[in-house]
């Protein structure tokens, strides 16, 4: 029997505002899906969005949503967290979202290990403002904002979560739907800062000028440039330059997550333990 | 009312207050003069099981307290002016989504960087409208050490009556003044406590911003059944997102009207010597302290002056201060800025010759600067 996405959605907004062909309804569907198979509540589950494309994504879930300002998405989900620690909180946003604006909260967000699940729509684009250049847009390609061509190198997103101190980092493709849906139930069950890049196609505001101007073409486009993790590891580095590895980039289950420390500090405060020292850390600087 | 005697300073009596008041979250960035107020609550907040967080910068500092605010919590942000400016873009969030929060701003020297470590009532103005858009401010100002503590604990219950944002005003005389302050007891505090309005209907049945058009939203704390929406986007009843012209347009309005109507439950004044003055002064804040003892020294000259002191400075006592326009001629405005509540007065009371005495070199006023200033007049 087909799933059945309904009883998540909320149907009286549908349909989305995202264009005819846009990745983020596969997010959407696999980000549900993973939910399901999680077996969530979903009384126990807030998403928090940002601005954007992506932003709208929180509305249209029938959860405990919140639409935020932009690129603030992850502070303000540590709010709801740290207010909440038994409850499940996931942010999605926009690669313009979380790694310009937001940069700092993301990388911030890494660093805490708090226990949210930052889901990112990486479609290269700023796509609701029509067509401006990102930090993930390549070099050389076409936007609104340097039609001679886009001369600002590009961020690589996981690598600065792996570098920031996120112990979960995956990235996966719209193309593969399962895999997608694998990776949001990896990362939803994982504790502690879990930085997912979904890779997504804006044929719209991204394709149109960069000779990718349909759907299919602009996905095959993202094929073209991901490789599982496992292939990628074997590549020489020349044949590394130009692919993004896809899967989980990075776990370690051994992280201590941010509420559980603070945790530690509410019992410092009530008496029940010592104050914390270096001696309660294996990395002392 | 019982009391309790504390000796303490007006930044820490803000954090006790907080948490006297049910306050359970803080998230904040350090800046001078207003740290001491993270430092206070860092500690009070664990041991009642709430939780402080030092945030990455103002912004998400005060982000991080508005979550925690959405999610039900009683939730607090404490900065300085240059804190305050960028804050203002998740204060704007916190008006349209009607999140209830405490912001205390004790405010230093500016404009920009300014003046870090002196005192000034420069950002009274930017309370009034810190963020873009239409939307009404409640702004308490403390005058006092003890009304550090008490216009924090009357802030917390306003932001759970008008679900938004209510800013405490301190200054760096205030927060950084260290004495004794007669206070109400914990019990009598925790007696007072209004919370926020919920609805115990069926979640179909539940809209949280379908309510009268003078009252605030009910906002049911998160994970309990109520699965709406918040944004900063125009929203409806339910908080969805909307364009459609009415909706629009009633929802500004009643941000509007849900203050507007109900200033009796916000407006606080002081009065002092007031019944037979001929000469008005008109303060708040710290410069209060230095008005009222040059009333009582002018006084003892057989100067007849009095104080008017609002204690809430938006929005502003307009009726009591038109009244006052009608009985005095003389009248003189102290601010520790270039007059930017003298504009407000001058508004309420409906003329222009409004005597001022402004300070803006970071030092507090004497009450000898006054006694001259009266002299003078």
């Amino acid at each position: 029997m087909a799933f059945n996405y309904d009883s998540y959605l909320r149907l009286e907004k549908m349909p989305t505002l995202w264009c005819w062909g846009c990745g983020d309804g596969i997010v959407l569907k696999s980000f549900i899906r993973a939910i399901e198979k999680l077996g969530w509540a979903k009384d126990d589950v807030c998403v928090v969005s940002g601005i954007g494309c992506s932003g709208r994504f929180s509305s249209y879930v029938d959860f405990n949503t919140v639409h935020t300002t932009h690129g603030r998405t992850v502070a303000f989900a540590t709010g709801v967290k740290l207010a909440n620690p038994d409850k499940h909180v996931i942010c999605v946003a926009g690669d313009g979202d979380a790694l310009a604006i937001g940069g700092n909260h993301t990388i911030h967000g890494c660093r805490r290990n708090i226990d949210i699940t930052l889901i990112i729509i990486q479609n290269f684009i700023y796509g609701l403002t029509n067509s401006q250049t990102s930090p993930t847009t390549p070099q050389g390609m076409w936007t609104v904002s340097q039609k001679a061509g886009n001369i600002d190198p590009t961020f690589d997103g996981c690598a600065l979560a792996i570098a920031a101190g996120a112990s979960f980092v995956g990235r996966e493709n719209v193309t593969a739907p399962k895999k997608l849906e694998k990776l949001f139930v990896d990362a939803m069950t994982h504790r502690g800062f879990s930085y997912v890049e979904a890779l997504s196609n804006c044929h719209i505001n991204l394709g149109r000028k960069n000779k990718m101007a349909n759907a299919m073409e602009n996905l095959d486009w993202i094929d073209s440039i991901t490789i599982s993790k496992a292939k990628y590891d074997k590549l020489s580095p020349e044949e590394q330059l130009n692919l993004l590895p896809t899967g989980i980039l990075k776990q370690d289950t051994k992280a201590r997550e941010y509420c559980d420390m603070y945790q530690e500090i509410i019992n410092v405060h009530q008496g029940k333990r010592g104050v914390i020292t270096q001696n309660d850390f294996e990395k002392k600087i | 009312m019982s009391t309790r005697e504390i000796i303490s300073s007006g930044n820490e009596l803000s954090a006790i207050a907080a948490v006297d008041a049910g306050c359970r979250f803080f998230g904040g960035y350090p800046i001078t003069p207003s740290s001491e107020v993270m430092h206070t609550i860092s500690d009070l907040l664990p041991e009642v099981g709430g939780a402080c967080i030092q945030m990455e910068d103002e912004i998400a500092g005060i982000a991080a307290a508005i979550g925690a605010g959405m999610s039900g919590v009683r939730t607090m942000t404490a900065t300085s002016g240059p804190g305050i400016s960028l804050k203002a873009e998740n204060l704007g969030l916190a008006q349209m989504a009607e999140v209830p929060l405490v912001v205390v701003n004790v405010m230093r020297g500016g404009p920009s960087t300014g003046l870090p470590t002196r005192v000034s009532q420069g950002d009274v103005a930017q309370a009034k409208n810190p963020s873009h858009g239409d939307y009404k401010s409640i702004t308490v100002c403390a005058g006092t050490l003890a009304e550090c503590y008490t216009e924090t604990v009357r802030a917390f219950n306003l932001a759970d009556r008008f679900m938004q944002p209510v800013f405490v005003l301190l200054d760096e005389t205030l927060g950084h003044m260290h004495g004794k302050a007669m206070l109400p007891t914990v019990e009598e505090v925790a007696a007072g406590i209004v919370p926020r309005k919920s609805f115990g209907g069926s979640a179909e049945e539940y809209h949280p911003y379908g309510v009268a058009q003078d009252e605030a939203a009910v906002l049911n704390p998160m994970f309990q059944g109520y699965r709406y929406h918040f944004t900063g986007l125009h929203h409806d009843k339910n908080g969805f997102p909307t364009e459609e012209i009415e909706t629009c347009r009633k929802l500004i309005d009643r941000l509007f009207r849900k203050v507007d109507e109900h200033t009796d439950e916000i407006e606080l004044n002081e009065e002092y010597m007031l019944e037979d003055a001929e000469i008005l002064l008109i303060g708040y804040g710290s410069a209060a302290l230095a008005i009222k003892e040059a009333v009582n020294v002018l006084r003892a000259e057989g100067i007849k002056v009095g104080m008017f002191r609002p204690i809430t400075l938006w929005p502003s006592p307009e009726k009591r201060m038109h009244d006052l326009g009608q009985k005095f001629d003389k009248v003189l405005t102290v601010e520790l800025n270039m007059g930017q509540y003298l504009e407000e007065v001058q508004r309420c009371m409906g003329r222009l010759d409004i005597e001022k005495l402004i300070k803006v070199n970071g030092r507090p006023f004497s009450p000898a600067d006054i006694i001259q200033k009266v002299k003078e007049l």
